[in-house]
């Protein structure tokens, strides 16, 4: 008896072992790449620390004055609308048509053909760099660009698209629509195939109509992909820069309308300035933390009631 | 298997070893701010390949490893010449620089920084540092500079009274104009008669709604002037630490806001593809501000169909003064190649012959005041500007450039300011705003500036 113990105790010391150095070029990558960075932007937050030329100031321990400057001038708060506007502008439409091909792709009554084609295409515009769709925008809709010669044509005469606020903002939410629709259409498809075809036979034989199916039956279950789907892309949405990066010439023309928090950040990068650079960053990481835990509070609530 | 594993690594244990000794053993005890000769790599870094271009058609005694590759390097004498590109946008190539620079005094010989160029909008930065060598410290006098003019000596002269750089070109600017636009609206394509029509900022405002009148476009768009302003300032973009913007600056803005609301202007930005449609027949752009090298350089000459190919422009004065761009030749401290950069720089930038020889080919306009103003009553003509010697101009117009006002921060200041003024001409915002977008502009991105 005593020797069964001995022995169970001693194999599971063995597999401990394994597990550890399973775990371990994941904990030494996360330990390099991602709690250094990071530890050390919240370290650099204290600090004064950039470059006047070839001069380099500091590094000088201030505390939080640097925190203090960014929240004085209110740019932060204005460049967080003009993120979260850009965001919302991609992301309703994204969530909606993801929403509406996931059920069609998934629905095997409809049996659409060469489905797998479909799948292929709307997955493409993800492949294409963020920089390069930007600057191709930027060719399509530039003042003497095809769009306008479109519309001139037409006889609508020259619109200045990069000169209009919401025409910026609504390129750039289009633009981030475009890439990740059918990155989240694949998700939700798969969530939709996971739900057990004997609800959906069940609901149709009980006589329910596709819509009460869908609003029953596929949303409730989906609400953990949802979630998922909605919290990746709110927090690729806080650091949203490429797109207006490269459009606007990282200025967020027109007036600063659709400069986002990222943006701000790269200007701190001119003169490598490591500390505000930081608290900027810490900033967007409560941000993010505060945001998603409302999101998840808010989602989870709702399942259980 | 397993042996051959064990050896394998023990090989390359040792190869790390002995290369990290080999390492130790190069190092030599030198002053790191002198210069040392006999070293067997000189290493330029550029931007972009005009001066390996200069170098392979004119340097004596230069022969480069590929023809249709200039970057690719060569061997002037028994030194390896390599050249280091990194594209000038935003700060790449001063942050690969500055990093190189920084590295200088524990790399290996033939890795040091030999020469590195510099543009005029930062300049400043790399003249007030320790970086660059005084040019006589490599073997230059006086009197190989005399002819070159004076404003291309100020620009690279720190605030010690110490020569830290020397330039093959000189960029004085002027008014270039389409000719056939001006036979038909001012009756005449004759330099000195246009000029009268452009001669100071009102007569050029007078013309330009004339220019209206008849459909064209006075110029391309916003930032077409803002050199000629921005070149006229009498204070720098950053006094005793605090950000100024200067009155010649705030002129710029009204001009280009009362040209934008009034028509004259197509309203594009620089470079952009709407401002560069006036380059062909079917652009309607009276006229573009620009030094030599924008007229060879960037007006598509190599285009068949532009006007510039069909020789359809022509060049004054102006109505200001000024000058547009320019690169400069530093030595870099610690470098172990004085010899071959003297013998680069008293070629390249002292030598008559080869200043003839550069305008002759490149139609750039060179940094020598007696070879400049002897080819001025040649018969050497420019193609792009329909048979005009633009020397004569561009001669008078260097003599009174002055450089007076630059600062390190000029580059990210003049990017940004015209940026932030876009939005005003565009009518998004009004003028205070834009000011204080482009404030915010700078206070992110040079906190050493004090900005009110």
């Amino acid at each position: 008896m005593a020797d069964t113990k001995k022995s169970q105790k001693h194999r599971s010391v063995t597999r401990g072992k394994w597990g550890i150095i399973f775990l371990l070029p994941f904990a030494l990558a996360f330990f390099a790449f991602q709690l250094y960075p990071l530890v050390s932007t919240i370290y650099n937050s204290f600090f004064k620390n950039f470059r006047d030329g070839l001069t380099q100031v500091g590094p000088e321990f201030i505390g939080l004055e640097n925190f203090k400057t960014l929240f004085q001038d209110g740019l932060l708060l204005k460049y967080a609308g003009n993120t979260l506007i850009m965001w919302l502008i991609g992301f309703i439409p994204q969530i909606l048509i993801s929403l509406l091909l996931a059920s069609w792709f998934a629905n095997h009554r409809l049996r659409i053909r060469a489905a797998g084609f479909f799948k292929t295409v709307i997955y493409m515009p993800n492949l294409i760099m963020a920089s390069a769709f930007a600057m191709l925008f930027f060719a399509l809709f530039s003042d003497i660009g095809p769009v306008n010669a479109v519309l001139e044509s037409m006889g609508f005469g020259t619109f200045r698209f990069f000169s209009s606020v919401w025409a910026t903002r609504i390129l750039v939410g289009f633009m981030n629509f475009l890439m990740w629709f059918g990155n989240t259409t694949i998700l939700l498809m798969a969530g939709i195939m996971g739900i057990d075809p004997a609800l959906f036979e069940a609901a149709e034989v009980d006589g329910a109509r596709p819509g009460q199916i869908f609003r029953q039956i596929t949303l409730p279950i989906l609400r953990p992909i949802l979630l998922y789907v909605m919290l990746t892309s709110m927090i690729g949405g806080i650091q949203m820069f490429d797109v207006p990066q490269i459009l606007t010439d990282g200025y967020g023309s027109p007036n600063t309308t659709s400069m986002t928090l990222i943006m701000y950040l790269n200007q701190h990068m001119y003169s490598k300035n490591y500390g505000m650079g930081g608290a900027l960053s810490v900033i967007l990481l409560i941000m993010t933390a505060i945001l998603s835990l409302l999101v998840f509070k808010f989602m989870v609530k709702k399942k259980e009631d | 298997m397993k042996r051959v594993t064990k050896l394998l690594s023990l090989g390359l244990v040792l190869m790390m070893v002995v290369g990290m000794l080999s390492a130790c053993g190069d190092k030599k005890d030198e002053n790191a701010d002198g210069a040392t000769t006999g070293g067997k790599v000189l290493n330029i870094r550029v931007w972009n390949d005009e001066f390996a271009k200069r170098m392979r058609d004119h340097m004596p005694g230069y022969t480069v490893t590929d023809k249709e590759n200039p970057l690719g390097g060569g061997m002037l004498g028994d030194v390896k010449v390599v050249f280091t590109q990194v594209e000038n946008k935003g700060t790449a190539y001063q942050d690969a620089l500055d990093a190189a620079l920084e590295k200088q005094g524990d790399a290996k010989d033939d890795e040091k920084v030999d020469i590195f160029l510099v543009e005029a909008d930062y300049a400043a930065k790399y003249i007030e540092s320790s970086y660059a060598l005084d040019v006589h410290t490599v073997g230059l006098t006086d009197s190989d500079l005399a002819n070159q003019y004076q404003y291309t000596k100020d620009a690279v002269t720190d605030s010690n009274g110490v020569l830290k750089g020397v330039s093959w070109q000189a960029c004085p600017a002027g008014l270039i104009y389409r000719r056939d636009i001006a036979e038909k609206v001012l009756g005449t394509d004759d330099p000195e008669k246009v000029q009268e029509a452009v001669k100071d900022w009102a007569t050029f405002t007078a013309t330009a709604e004339t220019m209206k009148g008849e459909g064209y476009a006075m110029v391309a768009g916003y930032d077409d002037t803002f050199r000629v302003f921005s070149n006229n300032v009498t204070s720098k973009w950053v006094v005793d630490g605090k950000l100024n913007i200067d009155a010649q600056l705030k002129a710029w803005v009204d001009q280009t806001k009362e040209f934008t609301d009034k028509g004259y202007n197509n309203k594009a930005s620089l470079w952009d593809d709407n401002w560069s449609s006036g380059f062909y027949p079917e652009g309607n752009v009276f006229c573009y501000f620009g030094p030599a090298w924008f007229i060879d350089f960037s007006m598509k000459a190599e285009a068949s169909k532009s006007v510039a190919a069909q020789g359809g422009w022509g060049l004054v004065e102006g109505p200001q003064g000024y000058f547009w761009g320019g690169t400069w030749i530093c030595a870099a401290a610690g470098t172990d190649n004085a010899d071959e950069i003297k013998d680069i720089m008293l070629a390249m930038t002292c030598n008559e012959e080869v200043m003839t020889n550069i305008v002759k080919k490149d139609n750039d306009f060179a940094n020598n005041k007696a070879a400049m103003e002897a080819m001025a009553k040649t018969d050497y003509t420019s193609k792009v500007l329909g048979g005009q010697n633009p020397l004569s101009i561009f001669a008078a117009a260097a003599s009174n450039v002055e450089l007076k006002y630059i600062s390190t921060y000029d580059q990210g200041c003049n990017e940004s300011f015209q940026k932030a003024m876009k939005d005003y001409f565009d009518g998004v915002c009004d003028y205070e705003t834009a000011l204080t977008n482009f404030k915010n502009t700078i206070k992110a991105k040079y906190p050493a500036i004090t900005v009110e």
